[in-house]
């Protein structure tokens, strides 16, 4: 299932007004709730200190004030398999990204690594690392400001898509521009 | 309106409880032939009540195994609950080996006697008190323990966890969890959750901590977890992966890989004091070290000879040599508690499955006959490999005897499932 940013937003929405719902039935539900968050809070401070990486999706909604128009709208790039080699048919696309940010010195960019979900983990982290790296070269030739540019592999962690096929591993392998 | 709105709230609490609770169940999916045929007789309750079915539990336990094949309860051919009771030509009659007896006595306490069939003769009879009936199936799991050693001479590996990583959903709406469970997959407790990933978790040597690599501050982190008290530190958070945590046998030092250079290297980190020693140089990739069992030397995965291979890095000298030279992928090491074998993901004609080296031979054998399996981690007796697979779509674990002769699934009712790691004895 796709779905688009704005349906995403709507089912976080909708998913909060549930849980406010939950919480006004009030009687025996809280007392669940509170019994299921208990399990997970077990941690201390390790619980919510993974609440707060709830903020990583806030910081593109940040992005609304003012320049967003001109970020330019293509911000995947596919890789072939075991490759690191940026494809002539995305060059287009990098210099569109490096234009956008010679042009803003004050935006900043992280480029997201990502591999198809074949191999150890650990090492596809290496291996996204090495894309991600790749089109961090191709921008600072391109005449981008290494302050601008940072390198984050989530390896095989985060598949844009599920499923063991041949198309779901290309549409997997990608650098994804996250402003 | 307010009566869909609780049964919308009834089934989103129940999403969350299972999402907390998210024990694993066990499928033997491949039983050896040559397992020993054991009864284990259902214990006799005189009074109290027990919330486990001891005998059931270590049944279980045995068969998983895969070195014993209890008896199906209706080809018991009688109930006894002590050795004074036992026939053994009975037990003979149906072929079983071995024979377990046992009873609850009415201040809640459990008794229990191991018999050799055909020697005629008890192995162990011992008890046990609980302190509270909920330990019950602990107290199951020591019994197997003790059974276990008492015919193979290994010592059991029943009493132990497991860590492993949940995941559920897909692309930007993913939510991972750090979940810590019994061997058999009973008693799964969540000691992280995140919607950014989590992965590699490492024991301890005393089983006290976990070291593990989270994403939670939208960059990779390696933090130390104590599990009683919850109390954690972030112990590397340089620049680029901080990853692969893996502790010395002494549990002072974290071996793991770190980028901050350019590319993974692997350092070694004194955890008391928070200094970092870089190990490798090289310009490939280096990581997933681990430790060999006397502290000596690293294995680590490095693709400096183009493809992924398993080097060995000797702490003394500071060389690294090639181990492994079968076939163009070869990652994620692993050894056994003799330090003799090395497990391993290794690419095969079917895909990545779990295998062994032979350190002194160099030969390679394939132990699995799955397409993705990553992540192996081996039991601390060394009997038992666990490891993340694929069935249905589905990431699951799996386990397989180090012989290669038995194996068990260990399927999530719901999410995908993947990075297990075996605890070391923890009693």
């Amino acid at each position: 299932m796709h779905l688009s940013p704005y349906a995403k937003h709507l089912a976080a929405a909708l998913s909060l007004v549930v849980m406010a719902g939950c919480s006004s039935t009030g009687g025996t539900q809280d007392g669940s709730m509170a019994g299921s968050e208990g399990a997970g809070s077990t941690s201390g401070g390790a619980s919510s200190q993974g609440m707060n990486s709830g903020q990583v999706g806030s910081n593109s909604m940040g992005m609304r004030d003012g320049q967003q128009d001109d970020i330019p709208q293509v911000r995947t790039i596919y890789f072939d398999y075991d490759r690191d080699t940026i494809r002539s048919e995305f060059e287009p696309v990098m210099a569109s990204h490096a234009q956008y940010l010679r042009s803003h010195p004050n935006a900043n960019v992280v480029l997201q690594g990502h591999t198809d979900e074949r191999g150890t983990r650990e090492y596809n982290l290496a291996l996204g690392e090495r894309r991600a790296n790749a089109v961090q070269r191709f921008l600072m030739v391109q005449g981008v400001s290494p302050s601008q540019l940072e390198v984050v592999s989530y390896g095989e962690e985060r598949p844009a898509v599920r499923g063991s096929s041949e198309d779901s591993y290309a549409q997997n392998r990608r650098v994804v521009f996250d402003y | 309106m307010k009566r869909y709105m609780s049964l919308w709230c009834g089934m989103l609490l129940l999403l969350l409880t299972s999402l907390a609770h998210a024990d694993l169940t066990i499928e033997i999916t491949q039983g050896s032939d040559r397992a020993t045929p054991i009864a284990v007789v259902p214990f006799a309750e005189q009074g109290a009540q027990l919330p486990t079915d001891i005998a059931s539990v270590i049944a279980n336990d045995l068969e998983r195994s895969g070195q014993f094949k209890p008896l199906s309860r209706d080809d018991l051919i009688a109930t006894p609950s002590a050795s004074s009771e036992v026939n053994y030509r009975d037990w003979r009659a149906v072929d079983a080996d071995y024979l377990v007896v046992g009873k609850v006595g009415t201040d809640g306490s459990i008794q229990y006697e191991l018999m050799d069939v055909y020697g005629q003769e008890r192995m162990l009879g011992k008890v046990i008190n609980l302190a509270s009936p909920d330990q019950s199936r602990a107290a199951a799991h020591r019994i197997s323990d003790e059974i276990f050693e008492a015919i193979t001479g290994i010592r059991g590996a029943f009493s132990t966890q497991i860590a492993y990583v949940t995941s559920q959903g897909v692309g930007e709406d993913i939510q991972y969890g750090l979940q810590v469970a019994d061997a058999d997959g009973y008693n799964s407790q969540q000691i992280l959750s995140s919607d950014e990933p989590i992965l590699s978790p490492a024991w301890s040597p005393d089983g006290q901590k976990l070291a593990y690599v989270s994403f939670e501050t939208g960059r990779p982190a390696i933090y130390i977890q104590n599990l009683a008290s919850s109390q954690r530190v972030r112990a590397s958070s340089f620049e680029g992966i901080n990853g692969a945590p893996a502790w010395s046998p002494d549990g002072r030092k974290l071996a793991m890989s770190l980028s901050k250079d350019g590319q993974p290297e692997i350092y070694v980190m004194d955890v008391g004091a928070g200094s970092f020693q870089r190990l490798t140089r090289s310009d490939a990739i280096d990581t997933e070290p681990t430790w060999a069992p006397d502290g000596k030397s690293l294995v680590f995965t490095s693709d400096r000879s183009g493809g992924p291979q398993l080097y060995r890095y000797d702490l003394a000298s500071g060389e690294a040599k090639r181990l492994t030279f079968t076939g163009n992928y070869n990652s994620r090491g692993r050894f056994s508690p003799d330090g003799e074998t090395l497990f391993m993901i290794h690419r095969g004609s079917q895909g990545f499955q779990v295998a062994k080296q032979d350190l002194e031979t160099g030969r390679l054998t394939t132990l699995t006959d799955s397409r993705a399996d990553e992540s192996p981690s081996v039991a601390p007796n060394g009997t038992m490999v666990i490891f993340a697979t694929q069935q249905g779509g589905k990431g699951v674990l799996s386990a397989v005897s180090a012989d290669g002769n038995a194996s068990f699934r260990l399927p999530a009712a719901q999410g995908d499932v993947r990075e297990p790691a075996w605890s070391p004895f923890l009693n």
